[in-house]
């Protein structure tokens, strides 16, 4: 009986991991394969002779880098702003009864399940009225307003849980506002903020409508969009290697904060969510 | 927690009290309205733009002959196969996908919840779909599929309806059923982990009274550990149900809405963007709202959920 169960556990533990690595692995594999097998065509999954050349190409192609660049930017950019903003918000939802505080969070639930293709039209057209078509604002500005709830949610959950009588406790003992709330609070809300930080990097990084729709060049077009015009001449047969190659590279990024940081994003995303 | 602390319990600080109330109220407000005006700056405000502009012909090539329609633009929406084709698309790909993933995750949430060594290693694992970029999933699900360059071909030839040469993305069906499958493998592990979330709140004592009395483990699941994480399922089925039913990034790379594979979303982003169609446009954008707001409201009547006060918010 025991022994079944763990043949089982074990079973399920190798299948979640090819479930989720095998794309990866794939998609690693066509970038390490030469130009010329893709175009004759290779259906199988490892290749045939390893080459580097597609990562010198791409590392080399300015439309790609400045792209990266934009995301970078623009990404970085928006998660800031909108975790400053989040962490206000949150603050007052957690600690001070003010009237209108699920107001706030219902209006941060509608607007995460916004259709965000919806006001691809109506920003298009505003966009282009004021001067931000086409620009880094124009980008950070909907990014912001897109990833707050979700801040505001995972923030709010985490602030809940922080003691702040605390901050009290430490008053008593001497300390002045200012000392007990860097002293007390700013460490135990940390690693909530910084959570929130992350998933909010995740989907600045992520979006696609948005980034497509509202650049024209790649002066403010970023990695996700650009890489839809990679596609080249014939759209039935796009140029493999070099677009696994682009996956890859903007694919380290995200592992790199996995790697680094699991245990956050896992209690982050089900704090916003189920946490009772 | 905290209002204990300043809870005031004579009579004579009550002036006190309500300043302080007032003054903890106004504060809040402060706090909270950065956020909310960001929000609905870019909400709110262009949403009533498409409402306005929906009433138009408006192409935006041809300024000039912006010309008020009225309701017309959604009787043409509502009357054209397109717009019904692309909502059943979006339809079976939410129904499809969400049915799948609440299996899978389910299981995988079993697994995670029981496995005991390498968590570290299992939770990276399973993030990483969550975080890749889903343009990127795209592209590797497409190039999977390929009928040149593509494994699925090679590996799944013992199935009698593929072959080395069936092409993925020829017609209808097999687009869809590759769309479908790259946008299950992205999101499962989203609904995994809360399913995980949701499995630890059940208690241990109750699944051991319920061996001891002899529960078999389909009763166990059934009559113990569904039922208790009734609220993380609700939760997970509603997040994901919306998010699927926005489904575009896929779709735009793998078939660009080859094969009749278009979702509602596309259609609106190809009336507006590729067509500049702006007045068609933000119709079919008012009609995806409104699909995405009554979906909400059957999901959450159905299941009966309170978000608030299932995080004790209340």
């Amino acid at each position: 009986m025991r022994g079944r169960t763990a043949v089982g556990i074990w079973t399920g533990f190798v299948l979640i991991l090819v479930w989720c690595l095998l794309p990866v692995v794939w998609i690693l594999s066509l970038s390490f394969k030469p130009v010329s097998e893709t175009t004759v065509g290779s259906p199988q999954f490892l290749p045939k002779t390893w080459t580097t050349q597609n990562y010198s190409d791409i590392i080399a192609n300015p439309d790609f880098t400045r792209a990266l660049l934009n995301s970078f930017g623009i990404a970085l950019i928006s998660t800031a702003l909108a975790v400053l903003f989040a962490t206000f918000a949150a603050y007052a939802i957690a600690r001070l009864e003010f009237r209108g505080k699920r107001l706030v969070l219902s209006l941060a639930l509608a607007i995460a399940m916004f259709p965000v293709v919806s006001l691809v039209g109506p920003l298009f057209d505003m966009w282009r009225a004021v001067g931000l078509f086409n620009t880094w604002p124009g980008l950070i500005i909907p990014y912001m307003s897109f990833t707050l709830p979700l801040a505001i949610w995972t923030l709010s959950a985490f602030f809940r849980e922080i003691p702040w009588e605390m901050e009290q406790a430490a008053q008593v003992d001497g300390a002045t506002n200012w000392q007990a709330f860097r002293k007390v609070i700013v460490p135990l809300a940390a690693p909530g903020v910084f959570t929130a930080a992350i998933l909010t990097f995740f989907f600045a990084w992520n979006e696609f409508v948005l980034a497509i729709s509202l650049t024209s060049t790649t002066a403010a077009r970023t990695v996700p969009a650009q890489l839809s015009y990679f596609v080249g001449p014939d759209p039935f047969n796009p140029p493999y290697s070099q677009l696994a190659t682009a996956s890859v590279v903007v694919t380290i990024p995200v592992v790199l904060i996995v790697l680094l940081f699991q245990r956050r994003i896992v209690a982050g995303l089900t704090a916003g969510a189920v946490k009772g | 927690m905290t209002t204990t602390v300043s809870t005031p319990t004579t009579s004579a600080a009550e002036p006190h009290a309500s300043d302080r109330a007032t003054a903890e109220n106004r504060l809040g407000l402060k706090l909270v309205a950065p956020a909310v005006v960001m929000m609905l700056l870019v909400t709110a405000y262009p949403m009533l733009q498409a409402l306005y502009l929906s009433l138009f012909r408006y192409r935006l090539t041809t300024p000039g002959e912006k010309q008020f329609v009225g309701l017309g633009n959604y009787a043409t929406a509502l009357t054209d196969s397109l717009f019904w084709q692309d909502l059943f698309n979006t339809v079976v790909i939410m129904v499809v996908s969400v049915a799948v993933e609440l299996v899978i995750g389910f299981a995988f949430a079993m697994v995670m919840h029981r496995i005991i060594v390498a968590r570290g290693l299992m939770r990276t694992s399973i993030l990483i779909p969550y975080g890749i970029i889903t343009v990127v999933s795209a592209f590797a699900w497409q190039f999977a599929f390929s009928l040149n360059n593509g494994f699925v071909n090679g590996w799944f030839q013992w199935l009698p309806w593929i072959s080395a040469d069936t092409n993925w993305f020829g017609s209808h069906w097999p687009a869809m059923f590759a769309i479908i499958v790259s946008e299950i493998w992205k999101t499962t592990p989203f609904m995994a982990l809360l399913l995980l979330a949701g499995l630890s709140q059940v208690s241990d004592d109750m699944l051991e009274a319920a061996q001891v009395d002899g529960a078999t483990w389909w009763q166990r699941l059934y009559k113990v550990i569904l039922p208790n994480m009734r609220a993380a399922i609700m939760v997970a089925v509603l997040f994901r149900a919306l998010d699927a039913f926005r489904i575009f990034d896929n779709i735009f790379v793998m078939t660009k809405g080859a094969q009749g594979t278009e979702s509602s979303s596309f259609l609106t982003y190809r009336q507006v963007i590729e067509q500049f169609q702006l007045g068609m446009g933000s119709a079919l954008s008012v009609l995806l709202f409104l699909a995405v707001l009554l979906l909400a409201f059957l999901i959450v009547r159905l299941f009966r959920v309170d978000l608030a006060q299932a995080r004790g918010e209340a």
